[in-house]
């Protein structure tokens, strides 16, 4: 397969500013998306996953600092982009897809209106070409055209969300940034929305990044997935090693802790301790408090990214290897 | 333990029953209007829950099952319906219109552990007071003896040493800690009855591990029996060894936890489990058949509430009313024409 990135990140470092100091949301990441792949981030709240998706589309608040890295999006670095400038990439190249879908909608605004507007402001086309636009979209995540002219309350949480996609999709990007987009909704909304979503990225060749918490969603929609444990991406490859070699004991312990409801019942894993506080991370290998395996090097010195087959982890004790021997 | 008494039916096992309980909220239409209609929250819900037995109740948002939880607890008042609890002196008692001293006594005896550690408790109290408050309410131990039982029972749930956190504030605390916290005011009062409404679902996936086998020793330990409200069908594989599946104020489907996940027998139920993703990315999941979403029973017409969803409904199931629950064979109980 040749390489065709749509997103390429490297080295990518951003920080908090508090009053007790800096906060290290997203330390050194870096990962690259193919043109039609999708990738999912997965780790638990804190881990810096949202702060990823906000810091890709410089969606930052104001205490929010770049401190290092670059963001090439087809070729461009948007990173030194002014706010300006980025807006000419955001929906058009990049959009996102918000945690909360409720709250992302102008509540006296009706939502067809609320698409065109952002097709209005990317694109010079004319209103009626907007509303023929609008009726595709609505289509293409299965929503009833009677509903371009309602308001968001007269619409229910599965639907919102269709809306949301709807929007993220109206200019046509290169990649949508999904942060948790069916977290709110009942497993059977968020199984139609899921394969709709599906459907539709393969249809139209796009990249996706899908961030969220649950390994179960992950596994199904992404081909390839990055773990995240205090701002740090600690493993990364194609999703269907990831999941049956686990390398990083984190990740091996999220998969052990995670209950299914089909196939043999395991005994489920408990994690000692919680995630580390990002104001004041441990020192080496972040996990380590956490970590069956840690030792004294993992203690003191900042663990190496080491290549494992398709895989990588930064870890100094792969458990895929302590296994085997 | 308790003594003997006259009473077979039901059998001293059992902690617990709701015998049809329903509860209706009305649609106010404005004022002055008789004319009103009701949301059906609960809609003539019965079982049984054994001593020391973890019952799970699942179901998709607005199923009702946090209405029947609360019911069973007394917060909310049935508008129909008995709740049954079986009391220390092995006497049936209906507490579903407890007021005053009686409804305070079985208190002692029921309590919840809501879904929100970070909203179901007061962040200007500290932990202590927040765990003491229901020896306070009850009169319970003087000072001393309250401080001493508050910290067996911080220690019982993983809060050690409890000198450290008896006098910190909630929002000094982790997620899983306030949750520990939560669950100790519940069994500050040694109740034999702990409706727990979603106690992990907020929780991150390697502390709600921990939660989920704290409450599974608790029980074990102290015999206590859970009505445990999901909507997670694989936390309920874990937790409970009898489910109950609800929908739009129905149960439609009851039996034991793996039976009912290997063999579902209600179209919901099948629907249900198919929708829930599997953390294996080879699983090839068969689709959901159900059609829509979740509407709101406002006066449902007299058929099966299903129906509208239903793929295997015909018209047998148009023109008859809501199913009873029956059995349907090695125990299980369903709610289905056709099943």
């Amino acid at each position: 397969m040749t390489s065709d990135p749509v997103l390429v990140v490297e080295d990518l470092t951003m920080h908090y500013a508090t009053r007790a100091g800096p906060v290290r949301a997203v330390d050194g990441v870096s990962f690259s998306v193919e043109r039609g792949q999708s990738l999912g981030l997965v780790g638990e709240s804190g881990c810096g996953k949202s702060s990823i998706a906000m810091t890709l589309l410089k969606l930052l608040p104001d205490n929010a600092r770049l401190v290092s890295g670059s963001i090439t999006l087809n070729g461009v670095d948007v990173v030194p982009l002014s706010e300006n400038q980025m807006r000419e990439h955001r929906w058009d190249r990049i959009s996102m897809v918000f945690q909360a879908a409720m709250n992302s909608l102008d509540p006296v605004y009706r939502v067809g209106d609320q698409i065109i507007e952002a097709l209005e402001a990317h694109s010079a086309s004319a209103p009626r070409d907007a509303m023929e636009r609008v009726r595709e979209l609505f289509d293409l995540v299965s929503l009833d055209p009677s509903y371009i002219r309602r308001y968001p309350h007269e619409y229910s949480g599965g639907m919102r969300q269709r809306a949301i996609i709807a929007m993220a999709l109206a200019c046509e990007p290169d990649i949508i940034v999904a942060d948790e987009p069916t977290t709110a909704l009942d497993v059977i909304v968020q199984d139609h929305i899921l394969r709709e979503m599906q459907a539709i990225q393969r249809a139209l060749n796009m990249s996706m990044i899908y961030i969220s918490h649950d390994m179960a969603v992950i596994a199904e929609v992404c081909d390839v997935v990055g773990v995240m444990y205090a701002g740090k991406l600690v493993e990364f490859g194609p999703t269907a090693e990831v999941y049956a070699r686990p390398i990083h004991p984190y990740t091996k312990a999220l998969m052990s802790a995670f209950p299914s409801v089909r196939g043999e019942k395991h005994d489920l894993a408990t994690l000692p301790g919680e995630p580390p506080d990002l104001l004041d991370p441990p020192s080496g290998c972040a996990f380590h408090p956490r970590c069956a395996y840690a030792t004294d090097e993992c203690r003191t010195s900042i663990p190496p990214t080491a290549k494992h087959g398709d895989q990588w982890a930064t870890c100094w004790n792969p458990v895929a290897d302590v296994d085997s021997e | 333990m308790n003594g003997s008494s006259g009473i077979s039916n039901p059998p001293s096992r059992t902690l617990i029953s709701a015998v049809n309980l329903s509860k209706l909220y009305p649609v106010s239409e404005g004022w002055f209007r008789r004319d009103r209609s009701f949301i059906h929250a609960v809609d003539g819900v019965s079982f049984d829950l054994a001593r020391g037995e973890t019952l799970g109740l699942v179901g998709e948002s607005g199923c009702g099952k946090t209405t029947t939880g609360r019911m069973l607890v007394r917060l909310t008042e049935p508008t129909d319906g008995q709740v049954l609890f079986n009391n220390e002196s092995g006497d049936l008692e209906d507490i579903a219109h407890l007021k005053g001293a009686p409804l305070k006594n079985f208190r002692r005896r029921a309590q919840m552990v809501f879904q929100d550690p970070y909203e179901s408790m007061n962040p200007r109290r500290t932990i202590f007071d927040t765990v003491a408050e229901p020896l306070h309410v009850q009169k319970i131990g003087d000072h001393s003896e309250r401080f001493e039982r508050v910290s067996e029972t911080l220690s019982m749930v993983g809060l050690t040493p409890p000198s450290s956190f008896l006098f910190r504030f909630p929002h000094e605390l982790s997620g899983g800690q306030r949750q520990r916290a939560a669950i100790a005011r519940a069994l500050v009062m040694n109740p034999s009855f702990v409706v727990a409404d979603e106690p992990t679902s907020m929780l991150d996936i390697s502390i709600r591990t921990g939660i989920m086998q704290l409450m599974g020793e608790l029980a074990d330990q102290l015999g206590i029996s859970y009505l445990y409200i999901t909507h997670d069908l694989a936390v309920a594989r874990y937790m409970c060894s009898r489910i109950a599946v609800m929908y739009l104020g129905k149960i439609v489907e009851m039996g034991e936890t793996e039976e009912v996940l290997r063999n579902p027998v209600h179209p919901y139920t099948k629907a249900l489990l198919s929708a829930v993703p599997v953390p294996d990315p080879g699983a090839d999941r068969e689709p959901v058949t159900i059609k829509g979403s979740v509407s709101v029973p406002v006066d449902p017409l007299p058929r099966c509430r299903f129906y509208d969803r239903c793929p295997i409904a015909d018209d047998f199931c148009r023109d008859n009313d809501h199913p009873p629950l029956e059995d349907k064979g090695a125990g299980r109980l369903a709610a289905c024409h056709k099943a």
